[in-house]
């Protein structure tokens, strides 16, 4: 998933491209060192287009794209770090053109959500496998129950 | 009953998104905001479209609240715009234009034929001064305030019916 | 001249359609409620005399295209006389107005298909779900006629011609896409009305689940398909090779096909065990909620999508009240009516109940993942926040830890036993397949790549685990019986699709992996003669040419690839020119493989006479869509299961004859 690279589309419910995209640009530029050319797509793979619906630089024909993805060439080989590159960007077209948003207060739910989800469906889990046990233990004479403890005991160290 | 609430939930749930969704239906969601509200305007040192010899750079835009209308002879609202541009002169701002990606010819020549609202007009070839504001389609205007602080921008041609909006703006940072 | 009032017999149609609905949507329900049998009986001739007349609105806007009537507004935008007549066809389609109305058509027709073989329901039940199905049908054809008519005429100024169809959907994929992804959105709306008649009627048992799964499972393959084939569509035609993005309109297809995955696996505790009767309720309301969401993001511009429809207020405005409506009261009668919690009976950790609970956690994390990444810019705006982005780096970093985990659990659920199964058991049976995945995961990055590679074998060993897991269950059911051929034999259809469809969803994955680690990707400047070296391959530029199409004009490159001096093929992009949009597009040539594909597309011709060539060679990249079709046909086949084909008699026993899946 990790090259999947920009926004586009699968024609869900039939679309019609009013401005951007008839054709994707190719982009064609010429990196000496395979490592700088890797992150020049990785880069424009994840700055979003701001003339654009939706769509990355590295694929987009629009002026403003051809122009972003220059500049990041050219930050690239005066040697700039990948993340200064997009505070670059970010500082002159706004937060919109990073795809991938930064954790801040107004985005951390995004990430909050559904750790907090996982967290609850197990919870709710454990509820339902601890009202079986206690449904049985109930239903037990003291005898057996306390052979179920033992079962019970052993098997955590079996399956370890 | 503390179940009942429980299945609840779902309903609730949906009632806040629709919300949002109902908001969302009066938002434009191809609206854009400046990065650079409330910054310095960028630096620059370029020619003036009149004179390839002048050197003009960012202290042009201190001591007055200006608009600053980046514009090219190759934009064709741009042409649409030029009336309201040339109100807003007329009213008393005091109009910076960028001409962008153009050539001196063809930028001249549209002024010959348009208009000339601009007191000066900046010569921005390559585009450089436009990359450096966040420019991403012409024409976008800015108002600068006179410590040369941006305060306002307008992206796309300014209608007959901005033009008030535009001028409350320009009273609010004079 | 007949032809002349085609669009008039159209609306006409139409609106007796109409008219059905709202009797098929209010008298049968009156009648249910109020025990009246007449009342009843009239669900069903109304949900055929829809289809019918939706039919006839459907063949009347089909023939205005035939027709080249660009008196109809819709023809006009979305036709020319230059189209070829298939596309013409298709066209129908292409933009709202006659999407809408292939919805609604669909939506006819799966009343009917419920009419058809529902013949042992209740005679009850199948008059509140043929009356949930007008309501829905009656709201989509209200919507039609009072802000999407495609039967509008240009009078009377006609155009001499139309503007001929968008160029990106003259294409055999679109033939097929559209319907299919409406078949699975519309499909669930049956599972719905389901859902609401047995709120409403109280009766949540066994039967219910199983007239149910059927449904189910055939709009999600449906779905599925559909899905797959936007993807492969996206793949060859856009030019850019890529298959995924994570658009909002990607993201609202994915978001019922995720809720109807977890529904088809509740439906089976549901069934087998008589538990999380509500829940199974809740994500079929919410499966078909999310299919109306889906609908409205498209068709109301509150998102950016490369390809919303174009938009307008007002129909925004009416999907968002029907939305609402139809949302808002299911879950409000789901808040009222739900059933009671079933007695708290509980199960071990290692159960096949707990696992299929943890399915559908992750599941509804994932649901709520893409719903949120795909809203929250929304929010925010809506809140004055700002503006974001939210594309492909955020959503990448959820999902493959919650497939992972998913896959996890997967490679243990067919193997579980309901209720409760001894750990030691389970660790016992599926220590080989765990190993074996492990080992095999490891090797092949350094076989294949020729060096390590942690993602290359994190993708692996899910899959490989998921159907090693399946394949030592497979073999411990045949082993145990008198001879393997008896052993397959005893084995149900449904546990067959099981089956299948879980290892569908390891080839996907196996795809997934392979194309988004060892893809070769080389945009290229390319002069006559010229050859460039990529992935093992040589690719030669020996010929550029110009020719004409039907309704475009194309520039054409001949790229000989050879291996080691041996031919492999020859490929032929084009650059096209549509010309009545004016429109340039990208028409791929695609050599394609089981093991790779070889993709090359045209750019811009580029001052020296050379062209700018996309070049990628793309390892396992159909394996994405074998595995979608695999997980579709093990749906279907569950469906063939003998239980469903029971007659009446047997629906109202209760479901204990489950462990047909235990041989």
């Amino acid at each position: 998933m990790a090259l999947m690279t920009r926004a586009g589309v699968m024609l869900v419910l039939l679309l019609v491209v009013t401005r951007a995209m008839a054709v994707s640009a190719i982009d064609i530029r010429d990196f000496k060192d395979p490592v700088l050319a890797e992150r020049y797509s990785d880069i424009t793979a994840s700055l979003r287009c701001p003339k654009c619906d939706a769509q990355a630089i590295d694929s987009s024909n629009s002026p403003v794209a051809e122009d972003m993805r220059e500049r990041v060439a050219f930050l690239l080989r005066e040697g700039r770090s990948d993340q200064e590159i997009l505070n670059y960007m970010v500082d002159r077209f706004g937060e919109f053109v990073l795809y991938n948003p930064r954790l801040d207060g107004r985005t951390w739910l995004l990430w909050a959500l559904p750790a907090v989800l996982v967290v609850v469906g197990g919870l709710v889990l454990a509820a339902f496998v601890r009202a079986r046990k206690n449904a049985r233990v109930r239903a037990l004479s003291e005898e057996e129950r306390m052979r179920l403890d033992s079962l019970l005991n052993r098997h955590p160290k079996e399956t370890e | 009953m503390r179940r009942r609430v429980l299945l609840l939930l779902p309903f609730l749930i949906f009632l806040v998104l629709g919300f949002f969704l109902y908001r969302g239906l009066a938002l434009d969601p191809s609206a854009r905001e400046s990065a650079l509200l409330a910054e310095k305007f960028p630096s620059f040192t370029l020619s003036t479209l009149e004179d390839p010899d002048a050197r003009i750079d960012e202290s042009l835009l201190r001591g007055q609240v200006s608009l600053v209308n980046v514009w090219a002879s190759w934009c064709p609202t741009c042409k649409e715009e030029m009336p309201q541009l040339l109100e807003l002169s007329e009213r008393g701002v005091q109009m910076v234009g960028i001409d962008y990606k153009d050539t001196r010819e063809h930028g001249r020549q549209f002024l010959e034929e348009f208009g000339k609202p601009f007191e000066v007009n900046i010569f921005d070839p390559d585009g450089d001064l436009g990359f450096e504001l966040g420019v991403y389609g012409v024409p976008e205007t800015f108002l600068v305030d006179a410590n040369g602080i941006i305060r306002y921008k307008h992206i796309g041609y300014i209608t007959p019916d901005d033009v008030e909006e535009v001028m409350q703006e320009v009273e609010k940072w004079r | 001249m007949l032809t002349l009032t085609v669009p008039e017999l159209g609306l006409f149609a139409l609106l007796v359609a109409l008219g059905l609905s709202l009797l098929q949507a209010t008298v049968p329900l009156v009648g249910a409620a109020t025990r009246r049998p007449l009342w009843m009986a009239f669900a069903e001739p109304m949900a055929w005399g829809q289809f019918a007349f939706l039919l006839l609105a459907y063949a009347s806007l089909t023939a205005s295209f035939l027709l080249d009537d660009f008196s109809v507004a819709y023809v006009a935008k979305n036709s020319n006389s230059m189209l070829p007549w298939y596309y013409k066809f298709t066209a129908v389609w292409g933009s709202h107005e006659g999407s809408i109305l292939l919805w609604s058509l669909i939506l006819s027709g799966w009343g009917f298909a419920v009419s058809l073989f529902s013949r042992n329901l209740p005679r009850d039940m199948l008059a509140r779900v043929l009356g949930v199905l007008g309501v829905v049908s009656a709201g989509f054809l209200l919507f039609i006629v009072a802000t999407s008519n495609p039967f509008k005429r240009l009078l009377p100024s006609i155009p001499a011609d139309g503007a001929d169809l968008n160029p990106l959907l003259q294409d055999v994929g679109l033939i097929i896409h559209p319907p299919m992804l409406y078949m699975g959105y519309v499909g669930f709306s049956v599972v719905f009305a389901f859902a609401i008649a047995a709120l409403i009627e109280g009766r949540l048992d066994a039967a219910w689940t199983r007239w149910v799964r059927p449904w189910t499972n055939i709009a999600w393959a449906f779905l599925t398909v559909g899905i797959a084939l936007g993807s492969w569509w996206a793949y060859y035609e856009l030019g850019w090779g890529g298959w995924w993005f994570w658009d909002p309109v990607e993201n609202s297809s994915l978001l019922p096909w995720l809720t109807g995955t977890a529904l088809i696996h509740s439906l089976a505790v549901t069934e087998k065990r008589g538990t999380f009767k509500s829940w199974t309720v809740l994500l079929a309301i919410i499966t078909f909620s999310l299919s109306l969401l889906g609908a409205f993001l498209v068709r109301s511009g509150v998102l950016t999508s490369v390809h919303s429809f174009a938009n307008d207020p007002s129909r925004g405005l009416f999907i968002l009240a029907l939305l609402g409506i139809t949302v808002g009261v299911s879950l409000l009668i789901f808040a009222l009516r739900a059933p009671r919690m079933s007695a708290s009976v509980g199960f071990g950790w290692l159960s096949r109940d707990a696992l299929l609970l943890i399915n559908n956690i992750l599941l509804v994390t994932m649901t709520v993942t893409v719903l949120l990444g795909t809203l929250y810019p929304l929010i925010l705006d809506a809140l004055g926040l700002g503006k974001i982005s939210i594309g492909a780096p955020y959503f990448n970093s959820l999902f493959v830890p919650l497939t992972v985990l998913l896959c996890a659990f997967m490679g243990l659920g067919p193997v579980a036993r309901w209720k409760q199964m001894p750990g030691r058991e389970l660790f016992r049976r599926l220590l080989g397949a765990g190993v074996a995945a492990l080992a095999i995961a490891v090797t092949v990055p350094f076989l294949y790549g020729g060096e390590w590679n942690a993602a290359v074998a994190l993708g692996l060993v899910i899959a490989l685990w998921v159907v090693l897991a399946l394949g030592r269950d497979l073999f411990g059911k045949v082993h145990n019986a008198s001879s393997p051929l008896a052993g397959l034999r005893k084995l149900s259809l449904s546990y067959w699709g099981m089956v299948i469809g879980h290892l569908g969803l390891a080839v996907t994955i196996v795809g997934v992996t392979m194309v988004s680690n060892y893809a070769i990707e080389r945009n290229v400047r390319l002069a006559l003669e010229e050859r460039i070296d990529l992935g093992g391959y040589v690719f030669t530029l020996t010929e550029l040419g110009e020719r004409r199409g039907p309704n475009f004009l194309a520039d054409t490159a001949t790229i000989e690839v050879t291996r080691d001096g041996n031919a492999v093929t020859t490929l032929r992009p084009e650059k096209r020119l549509y010309i009545a949009r004016g429109q340039p597009m990208t028409d791929v040539a695609l050599y394609p493989g089981l093991l790779q594909d070889i993709y090359v597309a045209m750019g811009e011709e580029l001052n020296d006479g050379s062209w700018a060539m996309r070049i990628q060679v793309k390892p396992f990249i159909r394996w994405l869509w074998l595995g979608a079709l695999l997980m579709a046909s093990g749906g279907v086949l569950a469906v063939a299961d003998r239980r469903y084909r029971r007659r009446r008699s047997a629906v109202t026993e209760s479901a204990t004859f489950s462990n047909e899946v235990k041989a």
